[in-house]
C-alpha cells in the first residue's frame, strides 16, 4: 500500500543505487532507499555492515563511488545543508557550555551568537535541559547529553535528521527511557528521521519503516513496515504485532551472512 | 573533598620538606669542614650576602626578565605560526618538522656568541636565543593537540557545513589547549635559563653577566644568590602558566575532576 503512495509523492530523501568502495573493499552495493516527509525510517544492520559509511556519504564526509542522493527530488548539494547529523558519541565540546554547544550548528551557518541563543532557548525546557544551560557537558548524565546532542541537531532546522546509534552508549534502562522520550518528541515535531541502529527492539518501537542491511558490502535485504499505532508506549513491546515484527527482523538478521554470500 | 585537600597539603609540604633537608645538610657540611666560603659558602651566607646585594641583584634581574618575556612572546608567536604551517598538510609536516628538530640540536654554546656577533650586546640576541630554545615544545604540543581533535566532532562540524578555518577555530584549536599548556610549562622552565645563557655570552647587564662577574671575583656566594633569583623567576613564571590556564580554559580543571570521579 505504501509503495503506491510513494510513487506519487516525491520522497523527502531518496537514495538510488548507491555504491561505495575503498580500493578493493566494497562497502555499499546498489543501495536504494527513501524516507517520506515526516516519516521515521530506520536502518537496521549488523555491526560493521557499512551503516556508518552510508551516513558519512549522506553528510558529505565521503564521496560515493556511484549513485544519487536526492532531497525533495533534487541532488544533494555538495555543502550538504539538507541533513542534520547526530553522531554515535554525543561529540559535545567540553570547552563549550551546554547552551553554546546547542548553538554550534547555527553559528556555523553564520547566525550571530545572541540570535542563535534566542532560537535555542525555547527548546531547552522541551528537551529537559532547563537549568543546565550554563553547565559543561561533562557535568550532565548520559541521557541528558544525548538529549542535548539531539537538540543541537534539530535546531539546525534541516530537512532530515540523521541519527547514528544515538543511544548505543547508554545503559539499558536509560536507553529504554530515551527511546520512549524520542518517540514522544517525534510525535510532537514529526521530523523526517533516518536512524541507524543494531537494536531490533529500538527499530520496531520507533519506526514507521525499517530497512535491513546485509553484512558488508551493505545492501538492502528487507524493507518492513511497522503498522503499530502511535503514540507508542512501552507496553506495546508485548503486543503480538510488535513481537511478530521483532521475530521476523531477528530471523532476517541471523540469516543475513548466507544472503550476502549468495550475492 | 578531603582527599583533594590532603593531596594539596602533601603537594606543598613534600617539596618544601625536601628543600629544607637539602639546605640543612648543605649548611652543616659547609660549616663543618667544607671546602671554604670561596668554593662552597653555606646557604646562610648566600642569603646574607645576597640580601646585602639585593639592589644589584634586582637591577640585574629586570633586564633578564625583560629578555625572557619578550623572547617568550616571540616564541609563542613563532611556535603558533609554525604549528599552523606544520598542521596544514602531511607533506609540509614531513618537510618542516625535521628542520625544526635540527634547530634544537644546535649547540647553544656556539650559537650564543654568534648571535652576539651578529646582533650586538643589546636585547635582540637574547630575545632570539630565548625564542630558539623555547618555541619547539610550544609547536610540538600544539601540533599534537590539533591531532587530538575528536573525529566524530569533525564529521559533525563538516555536516553542519563548516570549512577548514571553522573546524580549526571551533574544534582543533580548542582541542589543543590542554596540550599547549603542557608544552608551555616545559618551555617556560627553559626560558629564564636561556636568557641568562645569552647574557653570559655577552651583555652589559643582567643576571648572566652578574654571575660571570661574581664568579671572576671569587664571590661564589653571590653567584649562588643570583642562581636563587633565577630559580625564583622561573618558579613565578611557571606558576603564572597555571593562572593563565585557569583563566583561559576554566573548563579543563572541572573536566579533569569530573573524569577522576566517575
Amino acid at each position: 500500500m505504501s509503495a503506491e503512495e510513494n510513487s506519487i509523492v516525491t520522497p523527502r530523501v531518496a537514495v538510488n543505487d548507491l555504491n561505495q568502495s575503498f580500493g578493493e573493499l566494497e562497502v555499499l552495493r546498489g543501495l536504494s532507499l527513501h524516507a517520506n516527509r515526516g516519516e521515521f525510517v530506520t536502518i537496521l544492520g549488523p555491526s560493521g555492515s557499512g551503516k556508518s559509511t552510508f551516513f558519512s556519504v549522506l553528510t558529505g564526509a565521503t564521496t560515493p563511488t556511484s549513485g544519487d542522493i536526492l532531497v525533495d527530488g533534487s541532488p544533494l548539494s555538495a555543502s550538504g545543508d539538507h541533513l542534520a547529523f547526530m553522531p554515535q558519541k554525543d561529540a559535545l565540546f567540553p570547552w563549550r557550555r551546554v547552551l553554546d554547544n546547542l548553538t554550534l550548528g547555527l553559528e556555523v551557518q553564520g547566525v550571530k551568537r545572541a540570535q542563535a541563543r534566542e532560537r535555542v532557548r525555547p527548546l531547552v525546557p522541551v528537551f529537559g535541559l532547563e537549568g543546565f544551560e550554563d553547565a559543561y557537558p561533562f557535568e550532565l548524565s548520559g541521557g541528558m547529553r544525548q538529549r542535548a546532542a539531539l537538540l543541537r541537531t534539530v535546531v539546525q532546522e534541516r530537512d532530515v535528521l540523521l541519527l547514528d546509534e544515538p543511544f548505543g552508549a547508554l545503559d539499558a534502562l536509560t536507553r529504554t527511557q530515551m527511546q520512549a522520550w524520542l518517540e514522544k518528541m517525534w510525535e510532537e515535531f514529526r521530523w523526517t528521521v533516518l536512524l541507524i541502529t543494531h537494536d531490533v527492539r529500538e527499530a520496531v518501537f520507533l519506526s514507521d519503516r525499517i530497512y535491513v542491511f546485509s553484512q558488508r558490502p551493505a545492501t538492502v535485504v528487507a524493507e518492513i513496515d511497522v503498522p503499530l499505532p502511535r503514540p507508542r508506549t512501552i507496553d506495546m513491546v508485548t503486543d503480538p504485532i510488535f513481537a511478530g515484527i521483532e521475530a521476523k527482523l531477528l530471523k532476517i538478521l541471523l540469516e543475513n551472512p548466507d544472503m550476502s554470500g549468495e550475492m | 573533598m578531603r582527599a583533594i585537600a590532603k593531596d594539596r597539603v602533601a603537594g606543598t609540604l613534600g617539596p618544601l620538606l625536601v628543600i629544607a633537608l637539602f639546605l640543612v645538610g648543605w649548611q652543616w657540611y659547609a660549616t663543618h669542614g667544607g671546602p671554604g666560603n670561596d668554593v662552597l659558602p653555606p646557604p646562610s651566607r648566600v642569603w646574607e650576602q645576597g640580601w646585602a646585594a639585593h639592589a644589584d641583584l634586582w637591577a640585574n634581574a629586570i633586564p633578564t626578565l625583560r629578555a625572557t618575556l619578550i623572547g617568550f612572546a616571540l616564541s609563542l608567536l613563532i611556535g603558533f605560526l609554525l604549528s599552523v604551517i606544520v598542521d596544514s598538510s602531511r607533506l609540509v609536516r614531513r618537510s618542516v618538522m625535521p628542520v625544526l628538530v635540527v634547530s634544537q640540536t644546535l649547540p647553544l654554546i656556539v650559537i650564543a656568541p654568534l648571535m652576539i656577533l651578529w646582533f650586538g650586546f643589546e636585547l635582540m640576541p637574547k630575545v632570539l636565543i630565548v625564542a630558539l630554545v623555547t618555541f619547539f615544545p610550544i609547536t610540538v604540543s600544539l601540533v599534537e593537540g590539533y591531532a587530538s581533535a575528536d573525529r566524530d566532532a569533525e564529521t559533525l562540524l563538516r555536516s553542519m557545513g563548516a570549512g577548514r578555518m571553522r573546524i580549526f577555530r571551533s574544534l582543533r584549536f580548542p582541542s589543543a589547549m590542554p596540550y599547549f599548556f603542557a608544552g608551555l610549562r616545559i618551555a617556560i622552565t627553559y626560558a629564564v635559563v636561556a636568557a641568562i645563557f645569552a647574557e653570559y655570552a655577552g651583555a652589559s647587564e643582567g643576571l648572566g653577566i652578574y654571575m660571570q662577574l661574581a664568579k671572576n671575583s671569587f664571590r661564589t656566594d653571590l653567584v649562588l644568590a643570583a642562581v636563587a633569583v633565577s630559580a625564583l623567576l622561573t618558579l613565578i613564571l611557571f606558576g603564572f602558566t597555571y593562572v593563565v590556564e585557569r583563566l583561559t580554559i576554566p573548563w579543563l580543571r572541572l573536566y579533569r575532576r569530573a573524569q577522576a570521579s566517575p
